[in-house]
């Protein structure tokens, strides 16, 4: 299921762990979609002199972290920045197709710490992130061919190519035009 | 290196005597049991002895067995072929909410053919309240399917308590007891249920191999339309080689269930006293009394359930998880979550299901290898970090 590469950084993950004094801190993903990963980066002279990062998921959340924060290590703000989940999933050597969710965390991951160390630079207070909303429905998936989801693209699944509309009564993702909600089989539409 | 197969759930090994029970019908004797001739009569007479053996597994009689192809045709055939079976009575079908996804779906297709459907919630253990069964009876209900036992937290369901108040209203009753046939004794008229699902990889037979019991004089329609097999309710050519292997499974269960349950009940309790023990945040999922003889569940805080299989498996030990990450759809356990688990523990849940015969040394290989594991995910887990800063250490 996962190339050699995948197994390699899962069972050695390079650069786990916590940089105390980070000079930015990126969190991406909850544990309602199965992973969650927090980056560190430490800033010298333009480039990321360390990376550090910790991941709650599956076997290619934690591979993709760890080759992320190998391909950050020591690149300028800009190189890092243009890390792209396509490139890390091809430096793994692939990913199963329902496990792209994973790559696309890892370089945002990344970046939201890179933008937070900026933001800093910047003397920009971060505003207080809210909490990770644990009960948030589904959404990471397409429920028809369990395809991941980008974040925008809770109204359209492009594997599949259906259209999606939010169940009034569960909140879950489901197919527009159908009479019945996949999740909960309340009727959709008509309200009441 | 040991290996240590943990994975009941998934598959269980082919037994000796049911593979030799088969070999002839995958050979020589090809025939088909519909056919008129000497080797077709050879291929009857051996389906109808393994419907005898099956029948008698579950208490019933052979002509209420119909062979299926799988323990989820079995469910779509039950849950679908009853409920329109008796749409002149009502339209309105209950399961619980934990049920397998064979009859989740099915009834969702019901519920797009206009059926109303009611999910009965389970308690913290997975266990079904008749009373709540009753409670959402209505004057439309025609069906009640709930599990006997559940595949992935181990709890037996109270089927005959569940069954009586349902008769009673004059509701028919399904269970699908996959993950109880063959391991737990089973009795339909103890029971009191109108139709029970039952596979054979579940008690040592072959894959490919299930069966429905319908109790004589149910309205059942069809799943899969055909010809005269299966007394015209199941067309197809009889799968020959898997009804044998299955008649054969079930007899040498019924004959040596008790002594398989009583070698597998220790090392089942042993995991689940000394996992919690050896590792903190442990929580162990399911019934510990109404429980599956075979079957070990639990849930391990702060990581996710596809890390802890693929090490696992690097230490030659078989398990399975009900987390997002195994499942395809990157969702978490549909069960657990009924239960009253929040997401980041049900992403945590393992599974290690015995099968016979399994030894001491199995469960110690896995006392041993797990701790470790357990502790080298804790340290890449943000959620961890956390927990161990709110705690102050």
């Amino acid at each position: 299921m996962y190339s050699d590469k995948v197994m390699d950084h899962f069972a050695n993950p390079r650069n786990v762990g916590v940089l105390a004094d980070a000079d930015g801190v990126g969190q991406v993903g909850n544990p309602v979609c199965g992973d969650m990963m927090t980056f560190y980066i430490k800033v010298d002279g333009g480039r990321l002199a360390d990376v550090k990062f910790q991941t709650f998921g599956c076997g290619a959340a934690i591979a993709v972290s760890s080759m992320v924060s190998e391909m950050a290590k020591g690149k300028t703000i800009d190189e890092a920045m243009a890390i792209t989940n396509d490139l890390v999933a091809e430096e793994l050597g692939g990913l199963p197709k329902n496990k792209m969710h994973c790559s696309n965390l890892g370089a945002d991951a990344l970046h939201e710490a890179i933008k937070n160390y900026k933001d800093r630079q910047a003397g920009v207070v971060p505003a207080a992130k809210p909490e990770a909303d644990l009960h948030e429905h589904d959404g990471c998936a397409c429920p028809y061919c369990d395809s991941a989801l980008e974040e925008q693209d809770k109204t359209f699944c492009r594997a599949c190519r259906v259209e999606f509309e939010e169940c009034p009564t569960c909140g879950g993702i489901t197919k527009k035009g159908d009479k019945t909600c996949i999740h909960c089989g309340a009727p959709l539409g008509a309200k009441g | 290196m040991r290996k240590v197969y943990l994975d009941h759930i998934a598959a269980t090994p082919l037994l000796p005597e049911v593979r030799e029970a088969m070999r002839p019908y995958l050979e020589e004797a090809f025939g088909n049991p519909q056919s008129l001739h000497a080797a077709g009569r050879e291929a009857q007479e051996a389906v109808e002895a393994a419907r005898g053996d099956v029948a008698a597994l579950v208490g019933s009689r052979s002509d209420e067995i119909y062979f299926t192809a799988s323990g989820t045709e079995a469910n779509n055939f039950a849950v679908k072929g009853l409920a329109l079976g008796q749409q002149a009575k009502g339209r309105h079908v209950v399961v619980s909410a934990i049920e397998h996804s064979s009859v989740l779906n099915s009834v969702k297709a019901l519920e797009r053919q206009g059926f109303a459907a009611t999910l009965v919630p389970v308690d913290r253990t997975g266990r079904v309240d008749p009373a709540e069964v009753g409670r959402a009876l209505t004057g439309n209900t025609v069906l009640v399917s709930i599990m006997t036992a559940n595949s992935e937290v181990g709890t037996i369901e109270p089927i005959a308590e569940i069954a009586a108040l349902c008769r009673a209203r004059g509701v028919l009753v399904h269970t699908d007891a996959v993950a109880a046939a063959g391991t737990v004794p089973l009795d339909v008229k103890a029971l009191g249920v109108d139709a029970l699902t039952l596979a054979g990889d579940q008690f040592y037979g072959p894959k490919g191999s299930a069966a429905l019991f319908v109790r004589k004089g149910v309205r059942i329609l069809p799943l899969v339309d055909g010809g005269i097999q299966e007394g015209g309710r199941r067309g197809g050519t009889e799968n020959v080689p898997a009804i044998v292997g299955l008649g054969t499974a079930a007899r040498l269960a019924a004959r040596d269930m008790e002594s398989r349950a009583a070698a597998l009940r220790p090392l089942r309790d042993r995991i689940l006293d000394e996992l919690p023990r050896r590792i903190e945040h442990v929580v162990v999922t399911g019934s510990r009394t109404d429980r599956l003889p075979h079957h070990a569940s639990l849930c391990v805080e702060f990581v996710e359930g596809e890390g802890m299989l693929l090490f696992l498996d690097m230490n030659g030990i078989a398990a399975s998880s009900g987390s997002a990450c195994t499942s395809k759809a990157l969702k978490a356990s549909h069960v657990l979550l009924a239960m009253g688990f929040d997401h980041a523990t049900a992403q945590g849940s393992l599974v290690f299901s015995l099968v016979y015969p399994s030894a001491g040394e199995d469960v110690d290989a896995l006392l041993e290898a797990f701790p470790p594991i357990v502790d080298r995910l804790r340290k890449m887990s943000p959620l961890y970090t956390a927990f161990l800063k709110e705690r102050g250490s």
